[in-house]
């Protein structure tokens, strides 16, 4: 599928998903930005990071940054599991891992599916989200991952 | 602009570097000795192929320079010119101008006609009244080519001329050599050398020019060429014998084994010899003149077939009209290697791109991570040392860390380039404040990391400018204290105990470290009653906004001092150190680890994490015992190290992964010393290990941590992190008591 594509296609409006659980909810993430999932290996942690960034890792020797997603999110952090995953992405060239609970589906939802997520300011999980979208009656979070990667400011201590 | 003339500028403007350093070496060379006449025509050579390249490329203000330049060294070579002290230093800033012109032109700048034209007035008055004569003196590329009028008698055309306009224009240009002429006149008198060389076809077919030999012979003492034609006698016999053939008198007969090395590689392919004539035998000098070259065509028969054009039923009596230019039909797939025994010839290098030699340090690199990882597995798995694997693995351990040595030296370049660009600031430095300046260099061979040579550009510069602006006395106070006018600047490089050494020294009056104190003192940078050591006083020069010179000068003392050379320096894990006696000068001293992709570091455990020290930052280890340790405030201690106190600071809580532990007796301490020799004692939970570890940079994919330099990968997969041991203490709580009532913020 080419970027290129009229709109018009049909499977041009159709947004593939890989989604995963973090706790008990369901995030998503646009396939084109995962790189890789690799298991879950133990951080080497970074010191005076904020509790989000769980520290660094070895993938095949590059220094892969780990965050954990549920304290990004804001949600209950619970302890690594090793049956834990952690999603490469790369985006805009910056490779970052998240760690997420376990990996579900890869699913396929028409751009006429997609849902603006309402504003509520009560909590910042709101700010990285891109949509939300129904599959199979469950509700599937779709992640605004230049939200979610961290800038410069938010890491520094 | 199509992508390979893109490709071929690039590569036009990564040659001019190479000619410009040529150049540069040359000037230098006729400070020295400046009757040598190989130098200048060196440095002739450079400019002429800077001209040369930059007319393909339109870039017509390099090549209106370049000529300029080139038609003064000319008179210089062909003597009608003196090169004296005034002329080599015009040479010198000549170099400069040329040097910007091709960085001005590579990056596609406007030239301003103006910014060398007072150099090109310069060029004109040295060259005085016989420059007239030498506008007139058309210089070897613009040549004309030469016909050559050949009288073959009434009933033969004489259309005998080589389609080869180049050939022949390269060749009367080797003719009109100036050396050639000059040399003649003061030629030895020991008897010449006479050349008869008469290419066979197989030479052609081998790709070899003839005109690359006869032009590397006139590097030697060449006087005169005659080029004799020998029409075949049968068309068999003139596809094996072209039948032409040069007879070449050289007045030096030493010259013999030069001669032979020339034709070394067509060997075989070239009906040659080479004799001495004796003196009286010799010719007499009769280059530069075009028309006594003696072509000597025997009248053909008119039996004889053309040469070149056998199916070709042409009348019969047209005797070899056509000569095919020697070389025309056949690519120089190879050409004859410059073998003048003058020059020393350079050691073959191959371009390669700077990414394709960080791709493979990278993945050496990862060999050297895999390596350690495979050879802790070898180690769990509980083999016996003396089994198959362990020895292997030894080997291969043996050839990675090898391989990983030559990788890093790829990445090695000599120092010289950099001290070129130096011996310009010296030269740019001494004309702003009016001091005769020398600089000397020494151990220009030196290699260290491409990189660090790059970033070493800024400081050095600075440490040069400040050495000429405030190190060195002005000529009047230098003759009043009894030196030479002329002020010396050292810069030199070496190894030294796998680091590389780079000190800069001045002969001037040293530091006046009474004013440094004073100067320091009024900026509050110390109390006035602080008892300072000398080499402390030395070291507030390092410190940010100290500047010494009581008048500002355009030159130095703009209030970025020695201070941004000093981190710059640190930031390439190098240390600069000062020194100085009074009225003997004042040496700074640099020191710099090889390469910025490996570290010799020590492995240490600290709150369950492994992390890395670099082992320059650690003066030594110690055990803390009871009575050493000392409470200083209610939450920080001290110890006392051979009676000196030294701050405690616990590694684990500086990093946020634990609380100050109740109790610091028995625990393991690393001295640490910073670059002003401050130290501190950092306390670690075990030292694991002391071993080199390749630096993997965290910027790029985390952003910079405190107190982190950088991460690597350990031999079990681990990433350990590489401490910055003065970046960590420089933002210390020193914490080592746990009062949780006194949270410190920050």
């Amino acid at each position: 599928m080419s970027p290129d594509t009229p709109l018009q296609d049909p499977s041009a409006s159709e947004l593939e998903l890989l989604s995963f659980y973090v706790g008990d909810h369901e995030y998503s993430v646009d396939i084109m930005s995962v790189r890789e999932i690799s298991g879950w290996t133990r951080t080497t942690s970074l010191p005076h990071s904020p509790p989000f960034v769980r520290g660094v890792i070895n993938l095949r020797g590059t220094v892969l940054p780990v965050l954990d997603l549920a304290l990004r999110l804001g949600l209950e952090a619970n302890e690594p599991h090793e049956r834990n995953v952690v999603v490469v992405v790369d985006l805009d060239g910056r490779t970052l891992g998240l760690r997420v609970d376990a990996v579900s589906d890869i699913l396929s939802i028409p751009a006429s599916a997609m849902q603006q997520p309402p504003e509520i300011s009560a909590d910042s999980a709101g700010s990285f989200l891109r949509a939300l979208t129904i599959v199979d009656e469950r509700m599937v979070r779709i992640l605004d991952l230049e939200a979610v990667m961290p800038s410069n400011d938010e890491v520094a201590a | 602009m199509s992508d390979p003339m893109q490709e071929i500028r690039a590569s036009f403007f990564v040659e001019c570097e190479e000619l410009l350093e040529n150049l540069f070496d040359a000037i230098q060379e006729m400070t020295e000795d400046p009757a040598n006449k190989d130098t200048i025509n060196i440095a002739f050579r450079a400019v002429h192929s800077i001209k040369g390249g930059a007319g393909a490329f339109q870039l017509d203000d390099l090549v209106a320079f370049a000529h300029q330049f080139e038609t003064a060294m000319d008179m210089v070579r062909s003597d009608a010119l003196e090169a004296g002290d005034t002329l080599v230093a015009l040479f010198f800033r000549c170099g400069d101008m040329l040097s910007d012109l091709v960085r001005m032109s590579r990056e596609g700048e406007d030239i301003d006609p103006d910014l060398y034209a007072p150099l090109i007035a310069e060029l004109a008055e040295c060259a005085g009244i016989s420059l007239e004569e030498e506008e007139a003196e058309v210089d070897p590329a613009d040549f004309q080519p030469m016909t050559l009028d050949l009288d073959l008698g009434a009933d033969v055309d004489a259309d005998f001329s080589f389609e080869d306009a180049d050939f022949d224009a390269e060749l009367a240009a080797i003719l009109n050599d100036p050396p050639a002429a000059e040399i003649a006149s003061d030629a030895p008198s020991g008897g010449g050398l006479s050349v008869h060389f008469a290419p066979k076809q197989s030479i052609f077919e081998n790709g070899n020019e003839p005109l690359f030999l006869l032009r590397n012979l006139s590097d030697l003492s060449l006087c005169d060429i005659q080029l004799s034609f020998t029409p075949s006698q049968s068309f068999e016999q003139a596809l094996d014998a072209p039948g032409l053939a040069w007879t070449l008198q050289l007045l030096d007969g030493d010259d013999e084994i030069a001669a032979r090395e020339v034709f070394e590689f067509v060997d075989g392919l070239c009906e040659l010899t080479i004799e001495r004539t004796s003196p009286q035998t010799a010719p007499e000098p009769m280059a530069s003149e075009a028309d006594t070259q003696l072509i000597e065509v025997e009248a053909p028969k008119s039996s004889t077939p053309k040469p070149t054009s056998l199916p070709d039923p042409a009348p019969e009596d047209v005797p070899t009209a056509e000569v095919e230019p020697p070389s025309k039909p056949e690519p120089p797939a190879k050409e004859p290697k410059p073998a003048s025994a003058k020059q020393s010839a350079p050691s073959a290098t191959v371009r390669v791109d700077l990414d394709r030699i960080d791709r493979l340090v990278n993945l050496v690199g990862e060999l050297v991570i895999n390596q350690a990882m495979l050879s802790q597995s070898v180690l769990q798995a509980g083999l016996p040392k003396n089994t198959n694997i362990s020895t292997g693995l030894d080997e291969f351990m043996q050839l990675t860390r090898d391989i990983q040595e030559s990788v890093m030296m790829i990445r090695a370049q000599p120092v010289k380039s950099l001290f070129q660009r130096m011996s310009r600031i010296v030269r740019e430095a001494s004309a702003a404040v009016d001091k005769k300046v020398r600089l000397v260099t020494d151990g220009e061979n030196t290699e260290i990391d491409k990189t660090v040579i790059e970033r070493l550009a800024d400081p050095l510069t600075h440490m040069i400018r400040n050495a000429v602006d405030h190190g060195l006395e002005t000529s009047d106070q230098r003759l009043a204290s009894g030196k030479s006018a002329e002020g010396v600047v050292r810069l030199t490089a070496a190894h030294r105990s796998g680091r590389v050494i780079i000190e800069i020294s001045d002969d001037g009056s040293g530091i006046n470290r009474p004013k440094v104190r004073e100067i320091a003192v009024s900026k509050g940078l110390i109390h006035k009653d602080s008892k300072l050591t000398d080499s402390e006083i030395e070291n507030l020069l390092f410190m940010p906004g100290f500047s010494t010179a009581t008048e500002i000068s355009n030159l130095s003392g703009r209030g970025v001092g020695m201070d941004v050379v000093k981190s710059a320096i640190t930031a390439l894990g190098g240390r600069i150190s000062i020194s100085s006696t009074d009225g003997k000068g004042t040496v700074f001293s640099i020191s710099l680890p090889l390469t910025l992709a490996v570290l010799d570091g020590m492995v240490i455990s600290v709150a369950g994490e492994t992390l890395v020290v670099p082992l320059n930052a650690i003066a030594e280890t110690l055990t803390l015992q009871p009575e050493i340790i000392e409470r200083l405030g209610p939450e920080t201690t001290v110890i006392s190290v051979r009676d000196e106190f030294v701050p405690l600071f616990d590694l684990g809580v500086e990093l946020g992964y634990r609380k100050p532990k109740p109790s610091y007796e028995g625990a393991i301490a690393l001295l640490v010393v910073q670059e002003d020799g401050a130290r501190s004692a950092l306390v670690v939970d075990d030292i694991e290990d002391q071993r080199q570890v390749v630096i993997k940079g965290l910027q790029d994919s985390y952003g910079s941590v405190p107190g982190v330099a950088a991460a690597t990968i350990l031999g079990d997969g681990q990433i350990a992190l590489i401490l910055d041991a003065a970046d960590l203490l420089g933002q210390a709580t020193g914490r080592s008591r746990d009062l949780s009532t006194l949270e410190k913020a920050g």
